[in-house]
């Protein structure tokens, strides 16, 4: 058990000094010079653009050799430091990242497990039942198909627009102060409902597929026929169908995750929500390029940081990675 | 494998390995329904550009017409022709898809084969590449490379999610090599003394082809949702529309308040109705090449 986890840990180690080492190359590697572009947004007179570019290379270190960069750079890491921003100068990008953070897990957290368990519930009910089967098959598919900010798009036109029953945009209603009061938890809630049910509708098929699948493979396997020839009811064949079959779910959740979160910054454009995507939009439209690389390194954290809960789950549901035989390959 | 029917004059099945599977291809619902509605999208990427009579990105229309005998699918808030876009977006999506599903199989193809077939060292180095770029969300990757990227093009695009998608594909090749490498005929190719490369794309690749194909086809689709995603953020070819951006404009300029349906659902239906018949034609091909999972 020990081993696997090490073995995943490492692997995660490995991919997080990768990250940053490619947030780190990124700027000063591409085509085009992002303090040139800064300079040239604050457009003063031809001659003080030199002036102006030095102080900008020396402010930010960009006069050092490659590697004491480097080195500055995984040390202001550890410091919390990820720059200031420059739309919003000069706000650290950390606060930034802290005010959007809880929009996007509050989005994020409910939509995956409950997508998930739904997902599962539904895929498993929808297994070798003729009828049933023959509607999730086809929705989940097209569920899966869906582009998140499509499915956003649509709700918010009907739902929002048309029927008027949900607010179009913004994570709360903006004539409210932010406050711990009923009223504002309230119109929290009132604004969350939209994005969440985008993302979960998404993340929906593509459970319910997997799980239909797998439990079809388990029903055929070996001890499923033996159990229903020593004439054990269905229910309970389906039960320990299911447990397997629930496996390789847990492994796909981990897989998923990324995909997902692409997903939810996207929702959140739709909707005007104040979480990380639309952070990372404003960055982008105004070239704000510390914003933009502070929210990816908190994606790539969060992201191992999932996966590494999701591998400890995985230990405590199969029994077969503590003993050291091969569960699922690392 | 024998006709089930016997009352068809040509059941021709049992004849040949291709006309077999021809036979069930042409059986199987989900694959004809699949192909159809792909082929559809993909006759209006070829055709529909010059069907259109207005150029995509002019502004030389009534504002915010809804679809007319002039403008099919009627026009943006600032005078821009929907049809127009929307083909030439759709032109764009299957030009990512294809470039980018290229470049992710070829990468998967090699990692996978050379992971599979020599195991040991090798494995373990391409696995943990492999590992590594499978649980970086490549999303977020994608994001900050074409936030520098101040010119981007189709093949920048293509490139990139080409790049960041194989690892899933390297894997699910590698476990199949990995089985056929046991294999006898694997093993007396070998003592032919047989190249490596020969008996890998000799003797195992043409044993999984179909396998191929159906991971070729997940990537395809796989790339056009990403890049629809990376256009709706603004972050896709900056030299020309898609159906990413078409939802972009419309959602930045209200076209949801204004209730201008014609703007956004088109460009929208076409990607999920792309990807969506990718899907179910691989459900179908996976009947076709599998004989347990075919049901006549």
């Amino acid at each position: 058990m020990l081993r696997y986890l090490a073995r995943k840990l490492f692997i995660y180690l490995l991919t997080f000094i990768v990250a940053v080492t490619i947030d780190w190359a990124i700027p000063r590697f591409m085509p085009g010079n992002p303090v040139d572009a800064l300079v040239s947004r604050i457009a003063l007179m031809p001659d003080a653009n030199a002036a102006l570019t030095s102080y900008f290379m020396a402010a930010f270190n960009l006069d050092q050799p490659l590697w004491q960069q480097y080195l500055n750079f995984w040390s202001a890491l550890f410091h919390g430091d990820l720059g200031r921003s420059i739309m919003l100068f000069p706000t650290p990008v950390t606060t930034l990242i802290g005010r959007a953070l809880p929009y996007t897990l509050g989005l994020l957290l409910p939509s995956i497990l409950l997508s998930w368990y739904v997902g599962n519930v539904v895929g498993a009910l929808a297994a070798r039942r003729k009828l049933l089967d023959n509607s999730v098959l086809p929705l989940g598919y097209l569920l899966t198909a869906t582009p998140y900010m499509w499915l956003g798009i649509l709700l918010a036109w009907v739902l929002g627009s048309t029927l008027g029953w949900f607010p179009l945009a913004f994570g709360y209603d903006q004539s409210l102060k932010v406050e711990w009061s009923w009223q504002f938890l309230g119109s929290l809630l009132y604004h969350w409902v939209l994005p969440f049910a985008s993302l979960f509708m998404v993340a929906l098929g593509g459970w319910a597929i997997g799980m239909r699948n797998m439990i079809i493979y388990e029903l055929e396997s070996d001890y499923a026929n033996y159990l229903m020839a020593l004439g054990a009811p269905q229910r309970l064949v389906r039960k320990y169908a299911f447990r397997n079959a629930m496996l390789p779910q847990i492994t796909g959740l981990a897989l998923q995750l990324g995909a997902v979160v692409g997903g939810a910054l996207v929702t959140e454009i739709v909707f005007s929500y104040p979480g990380l995507g639309w952070l990372v939009l404003s960055g982008i439209q105004n070239q704000d390029y510390f914003v933009i690389q502070g929210v990816f390194l908190f994606i790539i954290v969060g992201v191992l940081l999932a996966n590494l809960i999701v591998d400890i789950v995985y230990v405590i549901v199969d029994p077969r990675t503590r003993v050291g035989l091969q569960g699922d390959a690392a | 494998m024998t006709s089930t029917t016997g009352s068809a004059p040509t059941s021709p099945a049992a004849k040949a390995g291709r006309n077999e599977v021809l036979y069930f291809a042409l059986r199987n619902t989900k694959l004809l329904i699949g192909a159809v509605v792909f082929t559809i999208f993909l006759l209006g990427a070829i055709f529909g550009p010059m069907l259109a009579t207005h150029e995509p990105m002019t502004f030389d229309a009534p504002p915010g017409m809804p679809p007319s005998a002039d403008y099919w699918f009627g026009t943006t808030l600032f005078g821009q022709d929907v049809f127009s876009q929307f083909v030439n977006g759709l032109r764009s999506s299957f030009i990512v898809g294809t470039l980018a599903g290229f470049t992710a199989a070829i990468i998967g193809m090699f990692i996978g084969f050379f992971a599979g077939y020599r195991g040991g060292f090798v494995d373990e180095v391409l696995n943990m590449l492999t590992n590594v770029v499978l649980v970086i969300p490549t999303f977020a990757v994608l994001l900050v490379v074409a936030a520098y990227l101040s010119v981007r093009g189709l093949g920048t695009e293509a490139a990139f999610i080409g790049l960041t998608s194989w690892p899933w594909a390297a894997r699910a090749i590698r476990a199949q090599t990995f089985s056929l490498t046991s294999r006898d005929f694997v093993g007396m190719a070998r003592l032919n003394g047989e190249s490596t490369l020969r008996i890998i794309f000799g003797e195992i690749a043409p044993n999984m082809s179909s396998y191929l194909v159906m991971t070729f086809i997940l990537l395809f689709g796989g790339a056009i949702l990403t890049a629809a995603t990376l256009d709706f953020i603004g972050l896709g070819p900056t030299d020309s529309i898609s159906l990413g951006l078409m939802m972009n404009y419309s959602v930045m300029n209200a076209a949801l308040q204004l209730g201008m349906w014609w703007w956004f659902v088109p460009p929208g239906l076409a990607i999920t109705a792309i990807v969506g018949s990718l899907y179910v034609m691989n459900v179908g091909l996976d009947e076709v090449f599998n004989p347990k999972l075919r049901a006549l």
